[in-house]
């Protein structure tokens, strides 16, 4: 499971190495993000522009990743290819989360509502 | 038996010469199998599909392959399952079997033209999505159970070669 952490404005910006996040990497995904957000902080980004295929073993581990955050911590996304989005607005789970076109803009959205 | 693990068979009917018709593909029951299987069955289709078709075709075998592992074998990594797909003049044509447990009643749902079979995003779900995507991107969804051996048909509409529309 390819996943890197780093800290960037007062956010855990977390990038997904991964071209897929499916049935075969959810389980591992969940418990990566447990470890690198194992440290108090502030809100987590989690930056999904390599991951170019997710199913809904995926999206549920996002949901679960979200919820384990909560309520101290938001999880937000960006950087989400079109195949990933299509399934969060399939789902209509795109009402859920933040989602930003891209880290910038995440970071830039964080700034303002800070 | 398990069949070899990818066989073309000849090409035949309408379809010009070269376009690819015939999928058929059977695989461990295990979830990097059916990452090998998602590849395999999206090289062999992906000439005659825009790239958004692709998208769903992935999406929904995906669904149905790992529905099978995690669900009709139970994640015992034991067993198989066997994907064909034949390509029509209306589009893709599916059928996915397996020897695991019976498909619960309700899956197979309601119309997804309704819509309300969609887990509610408010209650943060982490689960059900599976055959909400399915009824919503397949049509002609059809299961079967005969002799110990679940069979699963459906379609995915895509747009004839040389009438592709930009939308």
């Amino acid at each position: 499971m390819n996943l890197s952490a780093e800290a960037c404005e007062g956010a855990l910006v977390v990038h997904v190495g991964e071209a897929r996040l499916d049935a075969a990497i959810a389980l591992r995904f969940k418990e990566r993000m447990r470890e690198v957000t194992a440290q108090p902080g502030g809100r987590v980004l989690l930056n999904m522009s390599k991951v170019e295929f997710l199913d809904s073993s995926g999206l549920g581990a996002v949901v679960a990743v979200m919820k384990s955050l909560a309520p101290n911590r938001r999880l937000e996304l960006c950087g989400l290819t079109s195949n990933v989005d299509k399934v969060f607005r399939l789902t209509r789970m795109d009402s859920v989360f933040a989602i930003y076109p891209d880290l910038a803009a995440a970071l830039e959205g964080g700034r303002k509502y800070a | 038996m398990p069949e070899p693990a990818l066989s073309q068979r000849p090409m035949h009917g309408e379809a010009p010469p070269g376009e690819p018709r015939i999928f058929h593909h059977s695989f461990p029951a295990t979830a990097m199998a059916v990452r090998d299987a998602l590849r395999s069955a999206l090289a062999r289709f992906i000439r005659v599909m825009t790239e958004e078709e692709a998208g769903t075709l992935e999406l929904i075998l995906a669904e149905v392959l790992n529905n099978i592992v995690e669900h009709s074998y139970r994640d015992s990594g034991k067993g198989h399952v066997t994907l064909s797909i034949v390509r029509d003049g209306r589009g893709l044509s599916c059928s996915v079997s397996d020897d695991g447990i019976a498909l619960p009643p309700g899956c197979l749902g309601p119309e997804p033209s309704n819509g309300s079979d969609r887990p509610d995003p408010e209650s943060l779900p982490e689960g059900g999505f599976g055959w909400f995507l399915i009824r919503d991107l397949a049509t002609d969804l059809g299961y079967h159970r005969e002799d110990g051996r679940n069979l699963l048909a459906f379609r995915l509409p895509i747009a004839p070669l040389g009438e592709r529309r930009t939308n």
